[in-house]
């Protein structure tokens, strides 16, 4: 079955969402059926085309180690969508221990 | 090496019998203009969020561009080391949950680095040296910073946290080595190797203190002559080479008792608390690495041809290391002089600068450079380098002195007047009238007057008081105001006072 290949608490956990077990019955199989579709690519033949992470036919795309001034926000601009701010910080709740 | 672990609780017997397995993990923030993705500066500290832009910040639809001089000075980085550089190299999105990382990812590079492989040769301050094998280095962005908002800033006690997105972008690379390393003095000399050459090829400035070099340990233990490798813990918060060199020796330490007590090493992360001196446990959960790393579609492949890597490689000039070996092994230095000179570039440029024009004379020159040159610097606060001493002024004066054309009374107060007023130390010798008396009739005479002017002691010598030898050289050297030659003034004493020994 395509849902043994997805542990959805797992991935679900990760993503920092809380399902019910009603929601993980049904979106597991939903999401295992998603699987179907890689298993019809996996089987396209791909002797002959490279690897690739990027479809666009672009390389090197890197601009000059320099200061944009006009693209710099102020303070206030950049706390005003902020959930909670306290004097010139982004207030967030408590970080519980420290992450890689 | 057993002398780093003094404070630890640990027997010698039982050092011996174990083995410590290091592989370090280091990141290092580069030295570039802007950050790595955005326009916003790179600059340490500043106002909270006063440098933040809507990529740093994450807003939506806002699209990171690479940083050119970030990708060149890890390419810089990955050759000083003899790094392979692969010509296909591409972005991973790192993705985790962290409020100091606003996009909920972090752009890195999985399996395709800028840089694989290569070697750092390192040494210690004793003058032992060693090699540990790197990994591979890549390239990443920082975070921001987090700080707690209890009344105290501690954790503990505090209902959130603050975060400043300034450093947030900010290019950084990982620098991953291979555990090739079995004592904390070798992690730190390791250490210490890749921060000189970073500095030296200026892709970084290394503070640690301003946190622009932070570094994990994975430390694991091994009977001696075992092969295969124990479990390993992971050593984070060591905010100094001080305390890297103690909680590796702590955490060592703590092993051994683990396993001698019957226990087994679990896999972990542990945070070293400086202040009480050991490593804690901090949490492990299994997800804890589970980063689902994919390549980032917002940023396109890195190409790099071989004309790149071979321009880069044309800038590289001697490394720290090279250069240390260079003191130690042809000018014959020892390791803590070699090392002061490697730690100083300007000064080392200047040294041998000095070595060149005094016909290699090393030994002559350092023994001035960090000795009477180095104390007037300090005194005066202006480097050597940019003082008015000049090296050939230097090796000029080494000359004189190795020629016996001045003595060494004499070469010091050369130095001092170099040192204020710059110009040749011939013509200060000159000018001062410094030049040694070497002429045996000169010094002859001036010894005659001793003589004559000391009978008692002239008595005493005779009745095999020796010791007053050293009486009556003074007397010569003063008598000559510091001019005669002292060997000759002795020679020509014993010679007088019918004694050959």
């Amino acid at each position: 079955m395509p849902t043994d290949r997805i542990d959805i608490r797992h991935v679900a956990r990760l993503a920092r969402l809380a399902l019910t077990d009603d929601e993980i019955a049904t979106f597991g199989p939903q999401l295992g059926s998603l699987m179907t579709h890689v298993d019809a690519l996996a089987k396209l033949d791909t002797e002959n085309v490279a690897a690739t992470a990027q479809v666009i036919p672009s390389r090197n795309v890197q601009r000059e180690d320099a200061i944009r001034p006009e693209t710099i926000l102020p303070r206030d601009v950049a706390l005003q969508n902020a959930p909670q701010v306290q004097g010139p910080y982004f207030r967030v709740p408590r970080i519980i221990a420290e992450e890689g | 090496m057993s002398s780093t672990l003094k404070d630890v609780d640990v027997s010698p017997e039982l050092l011996e019998k174990y083995e410590a397995v290091i592989g370090i993990e280091c990141h290092v923030e580069l030295k570039t203009t802007s950050k790595m993705f955005c326009g916003c500066p790179n600059e340490f500290g500043g106002e909270p969020n006063t440098k933040v832009c809507p990529v740093c910040l994450a807003l939506p639809g806002a699209l990171p561009v690479p940083n050119a001089a970030a990708i060149e000075h890890m390419l810089r980085a990955g050759l000083a080391f003899g790094a392979t550089i692969p010509p296909h190299s591409k972005f991973d999105r790192k993705n985790y949950f962290y409020p100091d990382m606003p996009k909920n990812y972090q752009i890195s590079q999985y399996d395709m680095p800028l840089t694989q492989g290569g070697v750092v040769r390192y040494w210690l301050e004793d003058g032992t040296r060693g090699e540990c094998r790197l990994t591979r280095i890549h390239l990443e962005e920082d975070t921001g910073k987090s700080t707690h908002a209890s009344a105290d800033g501690r954790l503990a006690g505090a209902t959130s946290s603050l975060i400043d997105f300034n450093r947030a972008g900010v290019p950084l690379m990982e620098c991953v080595g291979e555990p090739d390393l079995r004592s904390a003095d070798e992690a730190v000399g390791f250490l210490e190797t890749l921060a000189r050459t970073f500095r030296e090829l200026g892709v970084s400035d290394v503070k640690m203190e301003e946190g622009s070099l932070r570094c994990d340990a994975n430390v694991s233990i091994r009977k001696r002559g075992a092969t295969e490798l124990g479990t390993k813990a992971e050593i984070k918060n060591m905010n100094s080479f001080r305390s890297v060199r103690r909680a590796i020796a702590s955490e060592i330490a703590r092993q051994i008792e683990v396993v001698e007590s019957g226990g087994r090493v679990i896999q972990e992360t542990r945070g070293w608390d400086e202040a009480a001196g050991v490593t804690h446990s901090q949490r492990s959960k299994e997800e804890a690495h589970d980063y689902r790393y994919f390549p980032d579609p917002d940023l396109v492949p890195i190409d790099v041809t071989a004309d790149v890597v071979e321009r880069v490689r044309a800038t590289l000039v001697e490394a720290p290391y090279e250069r240390y070996a260079r003191y130690v092994d042809t000018l014959g230095l020892d390791s803590k002089r070699a090392t002061q000179l490697v730690d100083d570039a300007p000064l080392a440029a200047w040294f041998d600068r000095a070595v060149a024009a005094s016909g290699g004379k090393a030994q002559a020159v350092v023994a001035f450079v960090l000795g009477d040159l180095a104390r007037l610097a300090n005194e005066s606060g202006t480097p050597l380098a940019a003082g008015k001493v000049t090296p050939e002024a230097l090796a000029e004066l080494v000359t004189l002195t190795s020629s016996n054309a001045i003595n060494s009374k004499a070469a010091k107060q050369v130095v001092e007047a170099l040192w204020n007023d710059g110009g040749s130390a011939k013509a200060i010798v000159e000018r001062e009238g410094l030049a040694q008396v070497s002429d045996r009739g000169a010094v002859a005479a001036i010894v005659d007057e001793v003589l004559a002017a000391n009978p008692k002691v002239v008595a005493d010598y005779k009745a095999g008081k020796t010791n007053v030898m050293g009486f009556l050289t003074g007397a010569v050297m003063k008598a000559s105001r510091g001019k005669a030659n002292p060997a000759l003034a002795q020679e020509l004493l014993k010679e007088k006072l019918g004694s050959a020994g």
